[in-house]
């Protein structure tokens, strides 16, 4: 409870310093924002009426406390390109980022400690060595330039996936297929497939290093050959005592990781045109969208923020050291 | 270093062998590329690889291998350029904060605090959005946002290092606090650093063609990997060597610098060599997924 209530109290001001740079960011353009916004040629009513808008007319702390006041009324503002309120386009979009994010989280996982298991239970063979190989490469390789090489392999050659698109959301999908109808769910899983690998190679190559790394550790230590002294099943070794323990670190890598995922997932969004927030970014981004972009950096950092803290929780539960220092 | 310490590590071998190449066509494309990169050939537009041009050519008909030897000169100087702000900003702070610890530490932790709780591509994006694209701003944004990761580093290591012996002798003596973190402390935690910055230029070059792969980073007619690999998209069924050629160089260059790092942290740290937890044992940096 002490170590939950310690977390928490530190997850507070850090938000409050997040929301501060994000209101910071429309300060940090050189010169005029509303000028450089409109452009050179923009007439001085139009520059007048776009401060005004942005609130920029205010003394700073004003125009803070402003904000902080809409925030706290759920009031991101207005896209100034969309003429949308940039909550509604926001939550339009994030439930197809985060079910993207979350599958690629799935995928680093899953291949991440089967590789890095597999390394290390035959430590010194050419599996090993594969397994290390496949860790460098999937460190080093771009997530944008291993989507395409994806999608022209699985796409364009053996037209086994999707190229583009979303298909039908995740949720509806599984709910289809519990009325017995599995084709949306089939349709869902090959439109994701893609993005969610080639989103998550990275993360399976760190988590496989770290996996192995801790299980060789793990699998040389002393309650290990106590175990194996007193007969216990090889099977039950590797996975009941040495896994556990060799999978703390990789769990705050998780967490981590997510962060990364999110800012992979802008561009894996644009390649497989997945309709997330994302392709948001990238539009608000290009197009100097500040309410936007504001909006979309917050809710992006508020989703890792609680990623974070949702992994250090967990990090306190799986090792019980830790919640009781 | 010896031959057998050579052999012995050879991800050093591997990627200061790459490092080198990479660095050398940086430096040397002028007389190494046959063409310059905005030389055009509407005849050879998208002409596979051959002889006159080894990678092929783009829809512009400029060959491709020189303008990704040019490119190089463009990732790696932004790259460079923004490890090394970042390395000296976060070196700095770092060593301050571990060294006078109170208020500077907690006030100037807090900001590190607060850096990292932005997913760090997210907030580079924003910084460039913001700035404007082009070349030195993008440096300025990788600069502003991975400067914390040397930071929290130094700081460790500045914390572990106070209470040494040499540390409390030279207060003893009266040495200046400036004199004692940079010649006494520095040194002795140089080595994390080193390591850090050279996997750092691995994540600046992955942040900076991906900017540029979007559109917000280095702009054309600037010769780029990542718009080239942006650009080869349009033409990935008919023609993928574009886009092939422009990823392939990322990932050596990166693989280069990752394996230098990894290289370089063996032969610092040889108990991280010898004992299979040695690796990643460092905070590394935060690695964009991209």
């Amino acid at each position: 409870m002490r170590y939950l209530l310690t977390r928490l109290g530190l997850f507070v001001p850090m938000l409050a310093g997040v929301v501060s740079v994000v209101f910071l960011l429309v300060h940090l353009i050189p010169g005029d924002p509303a000028r450089v916004l409109l452009g050179e040629d923009a007439s001085p009513q139009a520059v007048a009426q776009l401060r005004h808008n942005l609130g920029l007319d205010l003394p700073l702390p004003s125009q803070f406390l402003r904000y902080l006041g809409h925030l706290l009324h759920g009031d991101l503002g207005v896209s100034m390109f969309q003429n949308a309120p940039v909550l509604d386009l926001v939550l339009a979009r994030l439930p197809a980022t985060l079910e993207l994010a979350a599958f690629a989280i799935v995928v680093s996982v899953c291949l991440g400690v089967s590789l890095g298991c597999a390394a290390a239970v035959f430590h010194g063979s050419a599996l090993d060595l594969l397994c290390l190989v496949f860790a460098q490469l999937g460190i080093s390789v771009t997530v944008f330039w291993l989507g395409i090489l994806l999608m022209l392999a699985f796409s364009v050659e053996l037209h086994w996936l999707p190229a583009i698109g979303r298909g039908v959301p995740l949720s509806s999908a599984f709910a289809a297929a519990l009325e017995g109808r599995p084709a949306a769910l089939f349709d869902s899983l090959a439109h994701l497939a893609m993005p969610a690998v080639a989103l998550g190679m990275q993360g399976a190559a760190i988590i496989c290093r770290l996996v192995r790394s801790g299980m060789l550790e793990a699998l040389a230590s002393d309650y290990v050959r106590t175990a194996r002294a007193k007969g216990v099943h090889p099977f039950a070794v590797t996975f009941r005592h040495a896994l556990r323990n060799a999978l703390l670190p990789a769990v705050t890598m998780i967490g981590w990781q997510f962060g990364n995922l999110l800012g992979g997932a802008v561009l894996t969004e644009g390649i497989f045109g997945w309709p997330g927030l994302g392709q948001l970014a990238v539009g608000a981004f290009s197009q100097r969208d500040l309410p936007l972009m504001q909006g979309i950096v917050l809710t992006f950092a508020l989703v890792f923020g609680l990623v974070t803290l949702a992994t250090d929780l967990a990090y306190g539960l799986i090792d019980p050291r830790i919640g009781s220092r | 270093m010896s031959v057998r310490a050579l052999q012995r590590n050879p991800s050093l071998c591997c990627g200061g062998l790459l490092v080198s190449a990479v660095l050398f066509v940086a430096i040397f494309h002028g007389w190494l590329a046959p063409y310059t990169p905005e030389q055009m050939d509407m005849t050879r537009r998208l002409a596979p690889p051959g002889a006159a041009h080894w990678l092929g050519t783009d829809n512009f008909g400029r060959d491709l291998a020189t303008r990704l030897a040019w490119g190089a000169e463009v990732s790696l100087s932004i790259a460079l350029g923004a490890t090394a702000a970042a390395a000296i900003i976060g070196t700095g702070v770092g060593l301050l904060c571990g060294y006078c610890r109170g208020a500077v530490d907690l006030v100037l932790m807090r900001i590190v605090d607060i850096v990292l709780g932005f997913p760090s591509l997210i907030l580079v994006m924003a910084l460039v959005a913001v700035l404007g694209p082009g070349p030195r701003n993008l440096a300025v944004a990788l600069a502003a946002v991975y400067w914390t990761q040397y930071a929290r580093v130094a700081r460790a290591a500045a914390l572990s290092e106070r209470e040494r012996d040499y540390v409390l002798a030279a207060e003893a003596i009266g040495v200046s606090t400036l004199r004692i973190l940079f010649r006494h402390l520095l040194p002795n935690i140089a080595g994390p650093l080193l390591v850090l910055a050279t996997l750092g230029v691995g994540v600046a070059i992955v942040s900076e063609s991906g900017l540029s792969f979007l559109g917000l980073g280095v702009q054309p007619p600037t010769p780029s990997w990542g718009w080239t690999l942006a650009y080869g998209l349009r033409y990935l069924r008919s023609d993928p060597w574009m886009s092939t050629a422009a990823g392939l160089t990322i990932m050596i260059t990166v693989a280069g610098f990752n394996l230098l790092g990894d290289g370089l942290r063996d032969l610092l740290d040889p108990r991280a060599a010898a004992a299979p937890t040695g690796r990643w044992r460092l905070p590394g940096l935060q690695r964009p997924a991209f």
